[in-house]
């Protein structure tokens, strides 16, 4: 079964999800073909375990990203079963090459089988959906669903010219609020709600996330709160859906939506005064404590690993 | 200018979801409303509107019920209301985008504005895939968007922080969460909207046939339980818990 994967960047190289494609895809006996728009990241590709071929695709059209553009200069090269990751751009390129392609589109699987059976959550987690899907068809794959393959690959690049009409131009790039790890992209993160009673209390937070290399997120009620809380910290329904390997939950009671966007993390703990509060019922280790005790021992412990 | 906005009806965020028979049971679900994100794209239209002097018309596809939002829509300013009604249209999205896009086509909307996923089914493909039925520019993850010369400028979120970029016409706009919350309707917007007649399309009205979904439903089903954590008491358990931590889940 050809499969066709758009590779991910991040700055210069492969993001991670590059490799977790290519695990994906030969979990379900495909042959995957890995293309690189802007040609970034190819060297990399070529070596990870199981890529077929690279096709790094140069060209001005790939300089900023318009998704229209990249999904006709992509799609031309796509053969089988195409795939991305469900980041936002993922999913945009995606479901165009889908429309182009006419074929069926099935965003952020988190499993899949040969065959191919997709399960992907829905409803933002509260339900979990299974579905059967023949190729060719389009499949974008959640961040940290599948293991990443090995590094002893050497897969021959070969590079295209690809031209497509651009309709968007970048007038100004905005400088990040800060240049803070972001939720989507952390292995651990920490995340404070208003329980937190002030913003500026997520210094501490900040402080624990230097130790461990942690993002901090903040809860919707956190975000709505207070200004200074940017809406891109929120991890819920309407914020980020996150699936870290720990989860630290810091004054946040776990409101239905906050836990739609991280129970599918690997390991949560949560730290509340609250015996009752409904993130204890998802969390692994439960600390029934303020947070004005426990967050100086939390990073002392942390600290000292 | 014309704008087209399309909503989609979905549970509430707050509703509780329930599985009945491998399926997710709509019966009970105790409150619908417009996907969050959608709010964010009809706010925006409004200005748009405003700003430009253009005709706004709001678009859903669903069942008789969603019929609800249009007339909210219409309640904080939308000029017409077209209801593509369809009672199942499967799990490919690709018959949804066919029929949106032949509304838009049939109303001659320049540009459009929706949300960049709905909170059902989080897919994100109807807005783009939309737009490339249409051939319009699409741009995602955008928080506000106004008009320019000849065109519009839009912050969006790029890869590397926010992006103030310019597209022209023809375009559609997906919604990641505005940098303004949707206005609320006022009495008399209440009741004007209730007047405000709401066009019923079938598919064979739009010329669309629909297409044998190619990916079929096995089962919903609830998230798997978690088995009960571990509870500890007062700060003093910190160090036993990053003990834990390093030793029985091994994420530190």
């Amino acid at each position: 079964m050809e499969v066709t994967i758009i590779a991910e960047t991040t700055g210069d190289s492969l993001h991670p999800i590059t490799a977790q494609l290519v695990g994906a895809a030969c979990s379900m006996g495909g042959t995957p073909t890995v293309v690189c728009p802007g040609g970034i990241g190819s060297g990399e590709a070529s070596s990870i375990s199981g890529v077929n071929k690279i096709i790094s695709a140069e060209g001005e059209c790939f300089d900023s990203f318009d998704s229209r553009a990249w999904a006709n200069a992509i799609s031309p090269l796509c053969e089988g079963v195409v795939m991305s990751s469900s980041s936002a751009h993922g999913r945009e390129v995606l479901a165009q090459i889908a429309a182009i392609r006419q074929i069926p589109v099935i965003q952020d699987a988190t499993g899949l089988e040969g065959g191919i059976r997709i399960t992907r959550p829905i409803y933002s987690g509260k339900a979990i959906e299974t579905s059967v899907v023949s190729p060719p068809c389009a499949i974008s794959v959640r961040q940290n669903s599948f293991e990443s393959p090995g590094n002893d690959g050497d897969a021959e690049i070969s590079t295209v010219n690809s031209s497509s009409d651009v309709g968007v131009s970048v007038r100004e790039a905005l400088a990040k609020a800060n240049e803070k790890l972001d939720v989507s992209e952390a292995d651990i993160i920490i995340s404070g709600g208003r329980g937190m009673g002030e913003p500026s209390n997520f210094s501490h937070l900040y402080e624990i996330a230097d130790v461990v290399g942690a993002a901090v997120g903040a809860s919707r009620a956190a975000v709505d709160t207070w200004d200074e809380i940017p809406h891109g910290m929120q991890v819920g329904q309407t914020g980020k859906t996150v699936n870290p390997s720990l989860y630290i939950a810091v004054g946040i009671s776990g409101a239905i939506q906050h836990l739609a966007g991280m129970r599918s993390s690997k390991y949560i703990v949560a730290i509340n005064k609250d015996p009752d509060a409904p993130i204890f019922g998802v969390a692994d280790y439960g600390i029934v404590s303020t947070w004005e005790e426990a967050l100086p021992i939390l990073k002392d412990e942390l600290a000292k690993l | 200018m014309t704008i087209a906005v399309l909503l989609k009806q979905v549970p509430d965020t707050t509703a509780r979801i329930t599985i009945s028979g491998g399926v997710v049971d709509e019966a009970a679900v105790g409150k619908w409303s417009m996907s969050p994100y959608d709010e964010y794209a009809l706010e925006y239209a409004l200005q748009l509107k405003e700003s430009g002097g253009a005709d706004l018309i709001a678009i859903t596809c669903g069942p008789a019920r969603a019929s609800k939002i249009l007339t909210d829509a219409a309640a904080v300013g939308a000029d017409s209301l077209i209801h593509v009604l369809t009672e199942d249209s499967g799990m490919d999205s690709s018959n949804v985008q066919s029929l949106l896009a032949a509304a838009i086509g049939r109303v001659g909307a320049d540009v459009v504005l929706c949300g960049k996923q709905a909170a059902d089914t989080n897919a994100g493909s109807t807005g783009p895939g939309v737009a490339s039925i249409l051939g319009f520019t699409c741009v995602g993850m955008v928080s506000e968007v106004s008009t320019d010369a000849d065109g519009f400028i839009a912050m969006r979120m790029g890869p590397s922080g926010n992006e103030k970029v310019s597209v022209s016409k023809p375009c559609l706009f997906a919604f990641d969460k505005g940098s303004m919350e949707m206005r609320r309707p006022n009495v008399r917007g209440i009741m004007m909207a209730k007047k405000k007649a709401v066009e019923t399309l079938t598919p064979s009205d739009l010329g669309v046939s629909l297409i044998d979904s190619r990916v079929s439903l096995e089962s919903h089903s609830a998230p798997a339980e978690k088995p009960p954590g571990q509870k500890f008491e007062g700060a003093s358990s910190v160090p036993t818990v990053v003990s834990k931590l390093r030793d029985e889940a091994n994420v530190i």
